[in-house]
């Protein structure tokens, strides 16, 4: 058994951490929200007002909706990549299995802003790709909307994020016992069947796991929007960055910060729900 | 004394072949696991693939599962050609080691597999399953996830989910390895009397010779990867054809003995034998050797031996004697404590000769 004084040294630290770090900050964000500006002042007079002009105001929840489209595409792309590449290395990969892995690993050493950067050179308008469509003579005059649109945005968070998406993907895929695919074949079906009757419904968890990463990660991403994406590809996030930074109100970036915050707690609570219904043994 | 049993031929003929493993060979790289393996089975046979562990006898299963390719040989069952087919067109189902019930569908669904795979009529396949779960006695579990059953219970599940698809042939990889001893015996006893009313063709793996002996019609010895002998439970005990055979087999007592002029010489022990001269191997069981008093056959060999130690377990006496140094072990009924020297017999018909 532990002594009180142990438990204590031992707990402190943490919660020490998750207070300071993370609960307070909360109280903070949730207390602006119910405040507001005057004359450039932060007013401690509580109200609902930022949360009524959220309400009145449709340019909020147009972004809002446009960054739950980027963020369910980027899901979407994110699987489709994802799952494949994470299917052949849990099965078919053989000897290559680990290099493979390391290979998936390593662009998350890399820093994110440095992949961003590199998206930016590839599809601006003297970047790799409008020069390589030129020189295949496919275009004469450089293609301008492949660079700050949403397609871009699209484009970069799922490379960003495919990692994210394999990983858990991965691993549900390598947790699955290899006899249970002999028995599915033994028992008659064939290698599409085994996998639509087996070897997807046991993964999904790690599915779920991976979706909700990639969901959650790009809805409140501000910095893809801005290195390669234009106006018209603004997200909730970058909203919220403007509203703390030079326009100054803090109140209603709090707001937004808030809803954007329950919405995530929702999905997670949704998700978590969902894994645990399709987690077995 | 004699003991008689019924002759099995290697081929088995009553039922006819079902299956027949020709010359069959695999290689894990450097490693050779089985090695020009041929073996018969008969329509409705019991057939034990006995060995330790490493002898071959998984693999072997496994690729008439058709889950490995034969590095050579061919294997073919009713007449065509099995081991160029992929595992889901066998007509061969199999009862695997850890069960490997889906963990995501319920008792009914597991059984129901097969049969939804190959596309049976669906209005056949709940009647079909209710059938299986009946006769493994899981029907009131129908609902359950397999992760709500003991050990015992999916292990029914998993025979269940193999037999509803009326396969030619069963397989069981060492299907009761994981029980306890109780359930054990007793799930070889339905394992048995299942076989018999389906008479389906069962080839089973397993490491117990116990379990072995109390199942199989036949036994196919292995030991690294070469089959050492294949016969029924009662001629292999009592005609083991090599000294490993009659050692995995039961215990025994393996005479080193000098043949000349028909008489074996090993020690102080000499018998009649038919064979020619050389140096020859004898298995004799322990209860082959009785006190002399008891010895029914007038050309009983008699020796006197010194009991040296003496192991009581319930109906039987473990003694073990020796004879002008050679050990002896001596299976007696009960008869209480022994000391000292007493006079031994055997009949020499007991005295089998194996290959080294």
């Amino acid at each position: 058994m532990y002594s009180r004084a142990y438990k204590a040294i031992v707990s402190t630290p943490p919660l020490l951490w998750v207070g300071l770090f993370l609960l307070l900050p909360y109280a903070l964000m949730f207390a602006h929200s119910f405040w507001l500006v005057r004359d450039g002042v932060i007013v401690h007079q509580w109200n609902l007002q930022n949360y009524a002009k959220l309400l009145h105001n449709p340019v909020y929840a147009e972004v809002l909706f446009r960054t739950v489209r980027i963020a369910a595409s980027v899901t979407l792309l994110s699987l489709l990549l994802g799952y494949p590449l994470a299917y052949y290395m849990s099965f078919h990969a053989g000897i290559r299995k680990d290099l493979l892995y390391q290979l998936v690993i390593v662009p998350l050493w890399v820093s994110y802003l440095v992949r961003g950067y590199a998206w930016k050179t590839i599809l601006g308008s003297d970047g790799v790709l409008n020069g390589f469509l030129q020189y295949l003579h496919i275009t004469q005059q450089p293609v301008s909307f492949f660079l700050y649109s949403p397609f871009a945005v699209i484009l970069t968070l799922t490379h960003i994020y495919t990692p994210f998406v394999f990983l858990p993907l991965y691993a549900a895929l390598e947790h699955i016992p290899r006899n249970l695919i002999e028995a599915s074949h033994d028992l008659g079906a064939s290698p599409r069947a085994t996998f639509f009757r087996v070897i997807l419904p046991l993964s999904i968890p790690g599915l779920l796991a991976g979706a909700t990463f990639a969901f959650v990660l790009t809805l409140g991403d501000f910095l893809g929007p801005m290195l390669v994406g234009g106006p018209s590809s603004i997200m909730i996030a970058n909203i919220v960055q403007s509203l703390f930074g030079t326009a100054y109100d803090w109140p209603l970036g709090a707001a937004i910060a808030v809803c954007i915050l329950l919405l995530t707690i929702a999905l997670l609570f949704l998700t978590e729900r969902l894994e645990k219904r399709w987690a077995f043994r | 004394m004699t003991t008689t049993f019924p002759s099995s031929p290697i081929s088995p003929s009553p039922g006819g072949v079902l299956l027949e493993v020709r010359d069959i060979a695999k290689r894990f790289g450097p490693r050779e696991v089985l090695k020009n393996i041929s073996l018969q089975l008969a329509s409705g046979e019991f057939l034990t693939l006995l060995g330790e562990s490493g002898s071959g006898k998984t693999t072997l299963l496994r690729l008439i599962a058709g889950f490995e390719q034969p590095t050579s040989g061919e294997i073919w069952m009713s007449g065509s050609r099995l081991d160029t087919l992929p595992p889901h067109k066998r007509r061969v189902n199999t009862v695997f080691q850890h069960y490997a019930l889906f963990p995501h569908l319920c008792v009914a669904d597991n059984v129901a597999y097969g049969l939804r795979v190959t596309n049976s009529p669906s209005a056949e396949i709940p009647a079909r399953v209710d059938a299986a779960l009946h006769m493994v006695k899981m029907q009131e579990y129908s609902a359950a996830r397999p992760s709500r059953l003991s050990g015992g219970q999916q292990q029914r599940v998993a025979l269940a989910r193999a037999l509803v698809n009326r396969p030619q042939l069963l397989l069981l990889d060492e299907p009761l390895s994981a029980l306890d001893a109780n359930l054990r015996k007793q799930m070889q006893g339905e394992l048995k009397s299942l076989q018999r009313e389906l008479g389906i063709t069962f080839l089973f793996v397993t490491h117990d010779q116990d379990e072995a002996m109390a199942l199989s019609d036949r036994i196919a010895l292995l030991k690294d990867g070469h089959l050492e002998q294949v016969a029924s439970p009662r001629e292999i005990y009592a005609r083991p054809a090599t000294s490993y055979t009659a050692q995995f087999i039961g215990q025994t007592n393996l005479l080193q003995a000098e043949v000349r002029n028909g008489i074996a010489t090993c020690g102080n022990l000499h018998w009649p034998v038919n064979s020619t001269n050389s140096t020859t191997l004898f298995s004799l069981r322990p209860e082959s050797i009785q006190f002399a008093a008891e010895a029914a056959s007038p050309n009983a060999v008699r020796f006197r031996a010194r009991i040296q130690q003496q192991i009581f377990s319930g109906s039987v006496e473990q003694l073990e004697v020796t004879c002008a140094g050679q050990l002896l072990r001596v299976r007696i009924p009960a008869r209480g404590v022994l000391t000292g020297e007493h006079e031994f017999a055997f009949d020499p018909a007991d005295a089998i000769p194996v290959a080294g």
